[in-house]
């Protein structure tokens, strides 16, 4: 028995689409409370989740599985792990907070602004949710879509620029992926025709998968198998698209510009989510699937985090541009999560995740005040600010919490992730103590550049006699923020029921790509048992595969007119 | 009565192999007869009466469907590629047409001749698809090309018009005669007219012999003019923005396809035993039409123009298929074929209902706030321009993944590289479009005014780009179907 829970939570932003559609463009007030309550509802259904997914398994859950393109054999396959399950509750929860805080900021074209921002959040669901590599692919690429005419349409004066530079620079990855996909999903299939041992591991595995199949947990068991250069060759083919999504350092330079030109909706969910496509992709694909390139490349993949945690806090240090600083943060921060990544120790990837979850909170809730700031005084110049907490004293102290948030002060949010994160690190053998080092200076300019902005637009003096009397927060920019306040307490003072869910998927990534970790603490016992196996509860993957193998294939219709070393390569499953 | 028909042909097999191209040979005649009947307000019964003509003719070719037969002494060969072919060249002309009549009476030159012409280069480019013959495959190819010389010239009164016809007419012979100089030397070593027939004087002559080479290189030449592939691309800016643009459009998405049947026919066959020779050349040229294509298209401010680059990039997408040289890649080149028969003709029909008295509308400034004048249109713009440029989930974007996708599987990975890359640029100009008609402001109030047959065709050719996206399965196996004939080299 399938659940279509997943289906639900990525259908809903998309009916809603469809519905604001067929409401007449004019009934402007109308179009925007039919979004809120379309932008809650989805927050809402994915609220079931927290009972029906269960924490401590090991591989996927929810699995939906239904036959797409049998020609190719791709299959609309969705199941979430851990990182996908945290991923997914902040991309419907920061999806509502986003079309809330638009309310006033948007006043022209707003039918098509609030149909794009929630083609927008089906598509960041659908990349979280596939387990299938190429309706992954198509998620990955289509939301790019909605993303543009989001900072082309409703961002401020460079924004074509910006909105452009975005899609090319994150297309340029893109197609470089779907060529390390496609190179994927025939060396699988080459792999079973050659019908040795590892053929005969997966085919245990996965009896009666078909050959040709872009399933993300039969693949990840396949390509551990591919040779080093292979998989090293892979590697940079994906490393490019997840690289220049993060934004990791020489790749970040779309970033500023997008985040400064977006509308303040687009700059949250744009930083809270987006970004994290990246880290996801490098958990999900790189380095579970490339355990060997992984290993290879983390000294590499670890050094130029470091670079990017420092000189984005370097760069942030002489902003001028509020979003502009905290967009430059976001390069700092994710070199955290990058940094926690390719330390490949349990502690820094669980850190890692953690690290994207509060960045989403965090930032999201650093660019909502920027958006206050800016509809308030239509500037973001730092300059035109100053001695701001006399006439907003509420907004001076939920401002301050999320700074104190945002650069790892304890009890708040951000200490937990980086703290975990430089423990992690701090294990790996060799340089992890210099890399943790490195990143503590980072923590350090990440105090000094938020403080220094915190006091330079709230301190002092009203100098600016625009800023007098400017109105303090009302109550819907109240509703937007505190959650995420409460958020980052909650994440700072008791993070135990969300690492609880990344315990298990961080172990398994672990024992896959980095095995000696194990061998080198007895002690430790990794949760979930051994990563060998079934990603998916037994009962639920084979059925699908095992359709795959009957109906996805019929020898006539295969489009690759190879169906007959496929048929020999799936003999031995059956007997 | 239909049955009393098709039961004479079949006493005389060979003619049934070429009922549609007969009842379109008819319908076009018959349109040159009634014309004299209508006065100059009902011409549109003459468009009418060429889609009546192309419904018979797409059902008997539907009829078709089973056979794989030859006729007329092996000169023509009716198998699923014909039958895929022929479909898309109905389907292509049936959008054209309906997207002419209010063009063409804004343009006042509403004459049937025009219906004709069109009716007269779709018989050409049938033959061209089920021709296995030199003879019969030249016939073709100069029945379409004759009809479309004066269908790029058909606005009398306008200068551009007249030179592209010119211009189109003389690189045409030039081309034509290079093929032809090809084609004899094919029949010197063959001692026959005959596809079959050069493809064993080929095998045993064997792939470096210089006749072979010599004969692959013209021949390559004539019909790299035809689907417009550099180096021999110049013609399609100049052609496309004289010519008017419902004929632009038909250049580009029919005659390119029926080019393309030759050339898949001639290369499949005649000289496949020779392919090691003619890879790399193919690979240059593809990688070449890709170049040159996208980085012209970059600057052009004429969305004509615009939309000719492009098409040369799309050519060189296509060939690509063909560098693969597997069943994966012809399956690719069936499928970029449709969807961009579809893509390109939806782009061109924007273009075309911008057209209206005192304005020509194919300047991208044109575009201008269309958005805010027709936001459905400017809407199709963006889901076409979505889907020549390649991304998901559109026709577009499955047609250059089974291009990706042969050339991995036949190991060509640097193609493969560059290939993707080019779709950056690719979509760095087709957004310029987008940016014009959805983000710019424009003085222009003026709402275009569509007729029913444009909205008709627009939402044809969108229908299919979204549907081939979303759900390809059936149109797999559509492009599959066109697999299923013997000259293929790898299917049986």
């Amino acid at each position: 028995m399938q659940t279509h829970l997943l289906s639900v939570i990525l259908l809903t932003p998309l009916a809603g689409a469809l519905l604001l559609l067929v409401v007449p463009g004019r009934l402007v007030t109308a179009h925007r409370i039919l979004a809120n309550l379309i932008g809650l509802v989805g927050f809402l259904v994915s609220l079931p989740l927290l009972g029906r997914f269960v924490a401590g398994e090991k591989g996927f859950q929810l699995l939906e599985d239904m036959g797409w393109i049998p020609s190719i054999g791709a299959r609309y396959t969705l199941g979430i792990d851990g990182i996908s399950f945290v991923l997914v509750m902040l991309t419907t929860g920061l999806g509502a907070i986003a079309i809330l805080s638009s309310w006033s900021a948007i006043q022209m074209r707003v039918k098509e602004y609030y149909i794009l921002l929630l083609l927008l959040q089906a598509g960041m669901l659908g990349v979280f949710m596939s387990l299938d590599f190429f309706l992954f692919y198509v998620f990955w690429e289509a939301m790019l879509v909605p993303m543009y005419f989001l900072i082309g349409v409703w961002g401020s004066d460079r924004r074509l620029y910006a909105a452009i530079k975005f899609f090319l620079y994150t297309l340029v990855g893109s197609v470089l992926m779907l060529l390390a996909v496609i190179t994927i999903y025939f060396q699988h299939a080459a792999l079973l025709q050659e019908g040795g041992p590892a053929a005969r591991e997966l085919m245990s595995l996965y009896p009666g998968g078909a050959a040709y199949t872009f399933n993300i947990p039969v693949l990840i068991e396949s390509t551990k198998f591919l040779a080093p250069h292979m998989q090293q060759l892979l590697f940079w083919g994906l490393f490019f698209a997840f690289a220049i999504k993060v934004p990791m350092f020489p790749f970040h330079t779309w970033l500023p510009d997008a985040h400064t030109e977006a509308p303040t909706a687009g700059s949250v969910i744009l930083a809270g989510v987006l970004l994290k496509m990246g880290t996801y992709g490098f958990l999900r694909f790189s380095v579970p699937m490339l355990p060997d390139a992984a290993r290879h490349y983390a000294p590499l993949m670890m050094a130029v985090s470091v670079v990017a945690i420092i000189y984005g806090a370097l760069v942030c240090m002489m902003q001028k541009d509020m979003k502009k600083l905290i967009a430059y943060s976001s390069v700092s921060h994710l070199g955290f999560c990058t940094l926690g990544i390719f330390a490949l120790t349990p502690m820094a990837i669980q850190g890692s995740i953690l690290q994207q979850i509060n960045h989403g909170i965090s930032t999201g809730a650093l660019f909502l005040i920027v958006g206050v700031l800016y509809e308030r005084r239509h500037t973001r110049q730092i300059s035109e600010f100053g001695g701001l907490s006399t006439p907003m004293p509420n907004f001076a102290a939920i401002y301050l919490i999320v700074s104190l948030s945002s650069l790892g002060m304890p009890l708040l949010n951000g200490f937990i992730g980086e703290f975990t994160i430089l423990q992690g690190v701090f294990e790996v053998p060799g340089r992890g103590p210099l890399y943790a080092a490195c990143a503590v200076v980072g923590i350090v300019l990440g105090a000094a550049y938020l403080l220094w902005l915190y006091q330079r637009v709230m301190f002092g003096p009203v100098t600016n006699p625009a800023n007098a009397n400017l109105p303090d927060l009302n109550t819907r920019e109240f509703a937007c923020l505190v959650p995420l306040v409460l958020a980052a307490f909650w994440i700072g003072i008791y993070p135990q029921p969300i690492l609880r869910y990344l315990k298990v998927p961080a172990d398994q990534l672990v024992q896959r790509v980095n095995p000696d970790y194990f061998e080198r603490h007895p002690g430790l016992v990794p949760a979930g048992g051994p990563a060998i196996g079934n990603l998916a509860p037994a009962g639920l993957t084979n059925a699908p595969a095992a359709a795959a193998s009957g109906k996805a294939l019929p020898s006539g219709a295969s489009a690759l007119a190879v169906p007959v070393p496929l048929r020999a390569a799936a003999q031995p499953a059956g007997e | 009565m239909g049955h009393a028909f098709f039961n004479s042909l079949h006493r005389n097999p060979d003619l049934g192999l070429i009922v549609p191209e007969m009842q379109l040979a008819v319908f076009g005649m018959g349109i040159l007869l009634t014309d004299f009947l209508l006065d100059a307000k009902s011409k549109a019964a003459n468009g009418l009466m060429a889609l009546a003509g192309i419904a018979f003719s797409a059902y008997s070719l539907y009829r078709l469907r089973g056979v794989e037969a030859s006729g007329f002494h092996n000169t023509i060969q009716v198998d699923p590629f014909f039958i895929f072919f022929g479909m898309i060249f109905l389907a292509s002309a049936a959008l054209v047409i309906l997207l002419s009549v209010r063009y063409l009476e804004v343009e006042h030159e509403h004459h049937g001749e025009y219906y004709a012409l069109i009716m007269f280069a779709l018989v050409g480019m049938m033959f061209l698809a089920s021709g296995t013959d030199l003879i019969v495959l030249f016939l073709g190819l100069e029945t379409m090309a004759l009809s479309f010389y004066v269908l790029v010239g058909f606005l009398r009164r306008e200068k551009r018009s007249n030179e592209a016809a010119l211009k189109y007419l003389l690189l045409g012979a030039f081309s034509s005669g290079i093929l032809a100089y090809g084609f004899s030397l094919m029949y010197g070593m063959a001692g026959s007219t005959n596809l079959e027939d050069i493809k064993t004087a080929f095998a045993s002559r064997g792939p470096n012999d210089i006749l072979v080479l010599l004969a692959i290189v013209t021949v390559s030449a004539g019909l790299f003019f035809k689907i417009a592939a550099a180096p021999f691309h110049q013609w399609a800016p100049d052609v496309y923005e004289g010519a008017p643009t419902t004929i632009a459009a038909f250049v580009s998405v029919a005659s390119s396809a029926a080019s393309f049947a030759l050339l898949l026919r001639i290369f499949l066959t005649a000289f496949w035993p020779a392919k090691s020779s003619w890879e790399l050349m193919l690979a240059v040229v593809a990688v070449a039409s890709m170049t040159i294509g996208n980085f012209a298209a970059l600057t052009q401010t004429n969305l004509k123009r615009l939309l000719a680059y492009s098409s040369i990039s799309h050519a060189g997408y296509i060939l690509l298929g063909l560098v693969a040289g597997n069943a994966t890649g012809l399956l690719g080149i069936s499928f970029y074929i449709f969807a961009y028969a579809f893509m390109q003709t939806g782009a061109f029909a924007i273009v075309i209902v911008l057209r209206r008295t005192g304005l020509i509308g194919d300047e991208i400034e044109d575009l201008n706030g269309l958005f805010e004048r027709s936001p459905a249109a400017a809407l199709l713009l963006v889901l076409f321009m979505l889907s020549l440029a390649g991304i998901p989930p559109t026709a577009g974007f499955m047609g250059k993944y089974f291009i990706f996708l042969a050339l991995i599987q036949s190991k060509h990975y640097l193609l493969a590289v560059f290939a993707a890359l080019y779709v950056v640029p690719a979509l760095y100009y087709y957004f310029r479009l987008v940016v014009h008609a959805c983000i710019r402001k424009s003085s222009d109030p003026v709402r275009p005014d569509i007729s029913v047959g444009q909205w008709l065709a627009l939402g044809i050719a969108v229908l299919v780009v979204i549907g081939a996206g979303i759900v390809p399965e059936p149109f797999v196996r559509l492009a599959n179907f066109s697999l299923n004939s013997q000259f293929m080299p790898f299917v049986h």
